[in-house]
């Protein structure tokens, strides 16, 4: 039996790589790519007369491989099935480090999988509140509702967009600018920011489509998003790439970092970093750089 | 008595002053008396050499029993050629006792297999054995052990004269009637005729086997009129079909992917990798891709390549044509990209095994090749390669280039999975050594890259690169965790294959395996 850490809820999530709970091939192994979290599906990759095959599966991988620092999230069915309670107990006494809800609409969807997951944490003997909770919106009601959603639990660490069902339900498809989704991602993030929690973005199915993968992740880290979903680890490289800082952002944020500390252990509050005025407002996100920087390999030092 | 990579040869073996193996450039410096083949004079001009069968040809050249004969494998898993030549010998012209000293055999001579157990072949020297003759000679039937031997130490032999070849056969995709032969232009293509050409200039008689008997003079010839004896057209030399595949495709599977840009990683570290450098690789998935992710860090860096060797395959010739490598130099073409372009792209060339990579010539392109990737099917904790025996102990592969191109470059990098099925690749000890752990380099694996403690420079250059590198005993036990510990394979007494270093000495040998009981 393989022991996990306790799943930290913030933590970095530049990549979520999908893949089929149902096959050992793929997830035997799955963090040798990298990748910061791999998301298990019991969902759509999973045939309806598979679902119990899946979840066995997914059971004796989460107990025998030991991932190490790969975050392990499961995809679980939709609150609309006869399968996401059964779905709940398997994941609580695998011990995955995760859940994803799936065409979540409410911050009622978020409460009734929180009452099952606790339930099954002590039904199994696991810490209560151990199994964190993220929500995937797939539907305008799920993005009108985003920040409810957000702020329902302390469980949450995150939300994301489902492309596929979204753009379904806004009868439009796949634009290369990505307008077709500028509203919706903009609600989600909006609303993962106010309510402290994290924001990823759709998958971006076209995997010949290099030139357009990087256009949409270019755009996503403008947007300001932690991070994205993939569906193949060819694509990790990319995001990684351009989710990591500039060197200049690294050398501006250690210094500012190591400034502050000094200063503040002098008693001072606001101080000038290369003739920028610095005060402690700038240090959450220069910590945040470094942390970055440091999972990039860019950033060797103890000040994060 | 033990080599220098601990293996135990027996003292049986060691006559004629035959050595184990002693680690690598042991040779360097020493002399060698070259042998010289018995030729007839063929002074009265002849208008044609064509004879109307392969039997025919044999009792021209005098075949008798106990003869050696040649053959090469560019016809790769196609071939007729080695088939049609045994049938004929053994069945038509009644001969026994035969020696096969073949570049390398594959699937296709499965039918070889049964002159073995017949006693008819009695000796295999070869650079690959596959299939049934895999089986047979691993079983013990064979009556002398087979002669393993990498592409370049087969010429050395032969010029050595510790093979002497009494009648090679060139398997001719064209050929003009005085056996002026090429690979390109017939219906059985195969590009460069490379290992063929040492073969013909060192054997007593070369008989040609065509099925595109083309106008005279058959130039560029890859081998000449003026070491052939006679020329014999058949219906057909080969499956085209396998012969060389449409185009071999730059895999997509992640893992491969992943492990190729790693690979390109490491050599992007090194001092080697600048303007002008020289190149390597093998056709396997991770390999080939490899040369995907190489173009990537050449155009960043603004450099290009100087020259590659090897076998060659498209993705090679593309980067050829897109003027990234300055020459292509091939001893074997495994596509046809490659078949149709060899001597006609500027800047491809064809050579011989010799000048490939043989260790006792004075320069061949393996000592000037800067890098080598190479797959394994084994490594071991002290970096010893297995490509020839499989878990289960039985022949079923090919050193081929291996232990020339890791001896003669500057950085030799295999790149395997950690694991296959239920098999851990990275190993306590590999089940044949075929290329000695003092030639390779670097490991790469979908787990992980391990240096070798002999290359504390090329550790530098990861470091400095930020590449993370582990030792190579945290992969074995990390494949170990994942597959288990196997049993220990269960051997006879019997030799039967000797696995020869390409500098001649003995590198290591393969005994019989032991017939699986499930009564024990």
């Amino acid at each position: 039996m393989i022991p996990r850490p306790k799943p930290e809820r913030f933590r970095l999530r530049r990549t979520m790589m999908f893949m089929n709970a149902q096959k050992p091939g793929l997830i035997k192994d799955a963090y040798i790519y990298g990748v910061d979290s791999i998301m298990l599906d019991l969902e759509d990759a999973v045939a309806e007369n598979q679902k119990d095959s899946a979840r066995f599966s997914l059971y004796h991988a989460l107990k025998t491989i030991d991932y190490g620092d790969t975050e392990v999230i499961v995809r679980i069915n939709g609150l609309d099935t006869p399968h996401w309670q059964e779905d709940i107990r398997v994941c609580v006494a695998g011990g995955a480090d995760g859940i994803r809800i799936a065409k979540c609409e409410s911050a009622q969807d978020v409460k009734t999988v929180e009452e099952h997951v606790l339930a099954a944490e002590r039904e199994f003997g696991v810490e209560e509140g151990r199994t964190l909770l993220m929500a995937a919106l797939e539907s305008p009601k799920g993005i009108l509702n985003a920040y409810e959603i957000c702020a329902a639990s302390d469980r949450m660490f995150g939300v994301a967009i489902s492309g596929g069902d979204f753009r379904k339900c806004m009868q439009t498809k796949f634009q290369p600018d990505g307008v077709d989704m500028l509203a919706a991602r903009g609600q989600m993030l909006i609303a993962a920011r106010a309510a402290g929690i994290q924001c990823f973005d759709t998958v971006f199915t076209d995997l010949d489509d290099m030139a357009g993968f990087e256009t949409e992740v270019r755009q996503n880290k403008a947007m300001g998003f932690d991070g994205k979903s993939l569906i193949n680890p060819k694509q990790i490289r990319l995001v990684h790439e351009i989710f990591a800082p500039t060197e200049k952002e690294v050398r501006q944020a250690e210094a500012m970092v190591s400034a502050f500390r000094e200063a503040s252990a002098a008693g001072i509050g606001v101080f000038t970093v290369n003739g920028k005025m610095v005060d402690i407002a700038f240090i959450p996100g220069a910590e945040r750089t470094l942390k970055l920087a440091k999972a990039c390999g860019m950033y060797e030092g103890d000040l994060v | 008595m033990k080599n220098a990579v601990g293996r135990e040869i027996p003292d049986f073996l060691l006559k004629d002053g035959k050595e184990v193996y002693q680690g690598k450039n042991y040779m360097d410096g020493k002399y060698l008396k070259k042998a010289s083949p018995c030729t007839r004079r063929y002074e009265k001009p002849q208008e044609s050499k064509i004879v109307s069968s392969i039997a025919e040809a044999l009792c021209q050249v005098g075949a008798k029993s106990g003869m050696t004969f040649s053959f090469h494998h560019h016809l790769r898993n196609g071939d007729y050629v080695v088939n049609m030549v045994m049938k004929s010998a053994i069945e038509e012209l009644g001969l026994d006792d035969i020696t096969i000293a073949a570049t390398s055999l594959g699937d296709a001579h499965d039918p070889i297999a049964e002159y073995i157990e017949q006693g008819k072949v009695v000796g295999i020297q070869t650079s690959g054995i596959r299939g049934k003759m895999g089986e047979v000679v691993s079983a013990g039937k064979l009556k002398t052990p087979a002669i393993i031997r990498s592409h370049g130490g087969r010429p050395r032999a032969i010029e050595a004269g510790e093979v002497h070849i009494d009648i090679a056969v060139v398997a001719a995709p064209t050929s003009d009637c005085v056996g002026n032969c090429r690979g390109i232009g017939g219906k059985s293509n195969c590009g460069s005729l490379g290992y063929a050409m040492t073969d013909a200039k060192y054997a007593d008689h070369v008989i040609v086997v065509t099925d595109c008997l083309v106008d005279f003079p058959n130039m560029p010839a890859s081998v000449e009129a003026i070491d052939v004896d006679a020329v014999v057209v058949v219906d057909s030399i080969g499956d085209p079909r396998k012969i060389a595949s449409a185009a071999a495709r730059i895999s997509q599977n992640p893992r491969d992917l992943m492990m190729a840009e790693n690979v390109a990683k490491v050599i992007a570290s090194t001092p080697w990798f600048k303007e002008g450098f020289s190149f390597q690789t093998g056709v396997g998935g991770p390999s080939l891709a490899a040369n995907l992710f190489l173009e990537k860090y050449m155009d960043e860096r603004g450099i290009k390549m100087g020259w590659a060797i090897g076998g060659i395959c498209g993705p090679m010739v593309e980067l050829l044509k897109k003027g990234k490598v300055g020459k292509v130099i091939d001893v074997q073409d495994f596509d046809l990209d490659a078949v149709n372009s060899i001597n006609q792209t500027p800047g491809h060339y064809e050579m011989s095994a010799s000048q490939y990579a043989n260790p006792a010539n004075k320069g061949a392109f393996v000592n000037k090749l800067d890098f080598v990737v190479l797959a394994a099917l084994e490594i071991d904790t002290g970096f010893n390669v297995n490509v020839l025996t499989g878990s289960d102990g039985v022949l079923r592969g090919a050193p081929g280039g291996h232990p020339d191109t890791a001896a003669g470059s500057k950085c030799c990098i295999i790149v395997t999975p950690l694991v296959r099925g239920r098999m851990a690749t990275v190993c306590e000890h590999v089940v044949t050594v075929t290329t000695p752990g003092d030639c390779v380099d670097v490991l790469v694996t979908d787990y992980g890259i391990a240096v070798n403690p002999l290359r504390p420079d090329l550790i530098e250059c990861l470091d400095n690169a930020g590449i993370p590198h582990v030792s190579i005993e945290e992969l074995k036990e990390k494949a170990y965790s994942i597959v288990g510990r196997p049993d220990d394979l269960q051997w006879e007494d019997d030799v039967v294959a000797v696995l020869e270093a390409r500098d001649g000495t003995i590198l290591d040998v393969v005994r019989k395996i032991k017939p699986l009981s499930l009564n024990d």
